[in-house]
């Protein structure tokens, strides 16, 4: 099994004939992700050739997903783009959008998470600012670097892309069923609650570890929703808590407002739910070293 | 990026949202005629960033031109919470007969907007929200209905704002809805909104936030930072592209990712405790990229804090390899040595994930006397923290 994203999986990718989409685009091939087509109105009926892998470029996502089968697109096309993009991909009904773009305006964001509602959320969209997710030996839909870690039975949720190779590092040897990054800006589609969900639900996934950051209030919901939902053990860090108020940390998304978005807080939450929380990412893998060993 | 109160003032005058006549000025001198302008009489408001100026003495009514002088003399140069006043913003004077609350702001929570309006203005919101939450009324906003005739009625329903300003304040509240899209707003905030002796409504003070990251369909909005307040290094990290944040310790900062860098000033300010209470000097996060002219760029903006006593340079290898950050490292160094920079603080590198045996053997070949190899993060920041203590 695996969430969201599995062997089965067919991708198309918004954005492939630009230099960051390229690059990517055969990075996931090498590391086993079936790709069927990109997207470019303005090349439509060409294709891209990626160390001998011809990948067909359609005139949009519909076209695409027509011609492939296509129920995945992982869109890298530039901030003012995006909207328009994802927006593409919602209309023509595609099962998951992951958004890899950093920089969108939180208005455009807004927007196409409102259209995504009012189509009936029939597209989950990961991110935006997000690396992506992957399922080792599975598939792979983003920029996590596939190499660094092995298929075992952890699931991993983080905000943020180099923490979530970190910990896939830390823990290769024991191997992760799937890691989701599911992005450091203020309004994201899929949601820590929603990865524990879905880990809790898969069975090829024994434990959760869930790396949240400062700034909004995503970390103390899904501290409730733990309480209430998931029985497999969670093992958490939480990123940020040296960062001064009102300052911007990298991520659009990590900032302490007042005192709303600490990390004392959201370690507090997470704790109080019985979550064994690491003061170092180190810490963290050693903890849930421990938990899976039982 | 949070706007002063005349900036704010300005972006409602643009979109029609009613405001008073008022000018800034940063000399007392410059009252007097300003002042004359506005019929004689003022209200003198030191523009900072920061609640409480009132209480704090920063706002003042001056009856004419040369008690403008005087008031504004007052408050030019006044700290108010740690921030300077540099400039004031002289006022139309208003006949106030009530004080209400109107704002709309992103909703991170529930991924929309939201309206809050409140009949209880004039005071800090939170403060209501806390004491009073019934007094608050708060709308969801569909970001791509907007807001409609129909929603304005819906908001002013919910605040049981009273009869005769239902009109008035809907009509607002479209106007502000306007600012809050066409500026790409994360908040746009009256407080107070006010009635008028006459019947008026009218914004009297008011906050806005705006999202730099539309700033590409704003040009408009980069004249509205305020340069002065800048940091000096905060501001030369801005012009080389870095993504930096100057913060108050010793140990200097740089990381690849956003996240991990987050983690390295948690984990050094950990290590610290046992080390003179050091701290990070800094974030600092070169992006997954991680080129020896970006390292060049970020050691440069780093050594050149007198604060800094150690540096730590925390990467892990994900997209970039290992190798090509040692490399980039190695000719940083010597890029900043060419250029006649001093290089003369000890640096404490961990490089781990991909090609890290092959990095980390570039740098021991390159036996640079500043740099030392830690192999884990924790390590490397106890490090890095017992190098600044000394």
């Amino acid at each position: 099994m695996a969430i969201f994203l599995t062997k089965e999986s067919k991708v198309i990718v918004q954005g492939m004939t630009g230099s960051e989409g390229q690059k990517h685009t055969k990075r996931m091939l090498a590391s086993g992700t079936t790709i069927v087509g990109g997207v470019n109105p303005r090349k439509a009926g060409t294709s891209v050739d990626f160390d001998g892998t011809e990948v067909p470029v359609f005139g949009s996502v519909a076209e695409a997903m027509q011609a492939t089968g296509a129920d995945v697109t992982v869109i890298f096309v530039p901030p003012r783009f995006a909207k328009d993009a994802v927006i593409e991909a919602i209309d023509a009904g595609i099962g998951l959008a992951v958004v890899i773009t950093e920089g969108i305006a939180v208005h455009d964001t807004a927007a196409f998470w409102a259209h995504a509602g009012a189509k009936g959320n029939a597209t989950r969209i990961i991110g935006p600012n997000c690396p992506g997710l992957i399922s080792p030996g599975q598939s792979n839909a983003g920029i996590i670097p596939a190499d660094i870690t092995t298929a075992g039975r952890i699931g991993l949720v983080s905000k943020s892309g180099t923490l979530t190779y970190q910990m896939m590092y830390e823990l290769r040897d024991l191997g992760f069923s799937s890691a989701v990054g599911i992005g450091g800006d203020p309004v994201i589609g899929t949601t820590h609650i929603d990865a524990l969900a879905a880990f809790e639900a898969d069975p090829d996934t024994d434990l959760i570890v869930m790396i949240g950051e400062i700034g909004g209030d995503a970390e103390e919901r899904a501290a409730d929703y733990i309480k209430e939902h998931v029985t497999k053990p969670v093992v958490g860090y939480v990123a940020g808590f040296t960062a001064p108020e009102g300052k911007t940390m990298g991520h659009a998304g990590a900032i302490v407002s007042g005192s709303s978005g600490t990390a004392q807080a959201k370690q507090e939450a997470l704790e109080a739910a019985g979550v064994k929380v690491g003061k170092t990412p180190s810490e963290t893998a050693r903890l849930a070293r421990a938990a899976l060993a039982g | 990026m949070d706007l002063f109160e005349y900036q704010a003032r300005d972006l409602f005058a643009k979109h029609g949202v009613p405001v008073l006549a008022g000018e800034v000025i940063d000399t007392p001198e410059a009252a007097r005629e300003v002042t004359e302008r506005l019929g004689g009489r003022a209200v003198v408001k030191a523009q900072v960033k920061v609640g409480g100026r009132g209480k704090a003495g920063g706002v003042k009514l001056a009856s004419d031109p040369a008690d403008a002088v005087e008031k504004a003399g007052q408050i030019l140069g006044m700290d108010i919470k740690g921030h300077t006043v540099n400039k004031v913003m002289l006022a139309q004077t208003a006949d106030i007969a009530e004080e209400y609350y109107v704002s709309f702001l992103l909703d991170r929570t529930n991924r929309t907007f939201l309206a809050m309006a409140s009949v209880e203005g004039g005071v800090d919101i939170e403060e209501v929200a806390a004491t009073k939450p019934e007094a608050l009324a708060k709308i969801p906003v569909d970001a791509n209905e907007g807001v409609t005739p129909e929603k304005a009625r819906e908001i002013v329903e919910a605040a049981r704002f009273p009869a005769d300003v239902a009109d008035g304040i809907a009509e607002v509240l479209q106007t502000l809805w306007k600012t809050f899209i066409a500026e790409d707003a994360l908040l746009v905030e009256v407080n107070p909104l006010v009635k008028t002796g006459d019947g008026k409504i009218i914004a009297l003070d008011g906050k806005v936030s705006l999202d730099a990251n539309a700033d590409f369909r704003h040009e408009d909005h980069a004249a509205l930072e305020d340069k002065a307040a800048a940091d000096p290094l905060e501001a030369a990290a801005q012009a080389k592209g870095l993504n930096y944040v100057k913060l108050e310790g010793e140990v200097g900062i740089i990381g690849n990712g956003a996240g991990l860098v987050m983690s390295t000033l948690d984990v050094v300010a950990y290590a610290g405790e046992a080390h003179n209470n050091v701290k990070p000097a800094n974030f600092l996060d070169i992006g997954g990229g991680a080129s020896a002219e970006v390292m060049a760029n970020g050691l440069e903006i780093i050594l050149g804090d007198p604060a800094v006593k150690s540096v730590f340079v925390n990467v892990f290898g994900g997209i970039t390899a290992c190798d090509a950050v040692a490399n980039g490292i190695v000719q940083a160094l010597e890029l900043l040595k060419s250029k006649g920079e001093q290089v003369d603080k000890p640096l404490v590198v961990r490089l781990d994930g991909n090609n890290a045996e092959l990095g980390r053997q570039i740098l021991s070949d390159a036996n640079h006397p500043l740099v030392q190899q830690v192999d884990t993060m924790d390590g490397a920041a106890d490090r890095a923290a017992e190098l600044a203590a000394k």
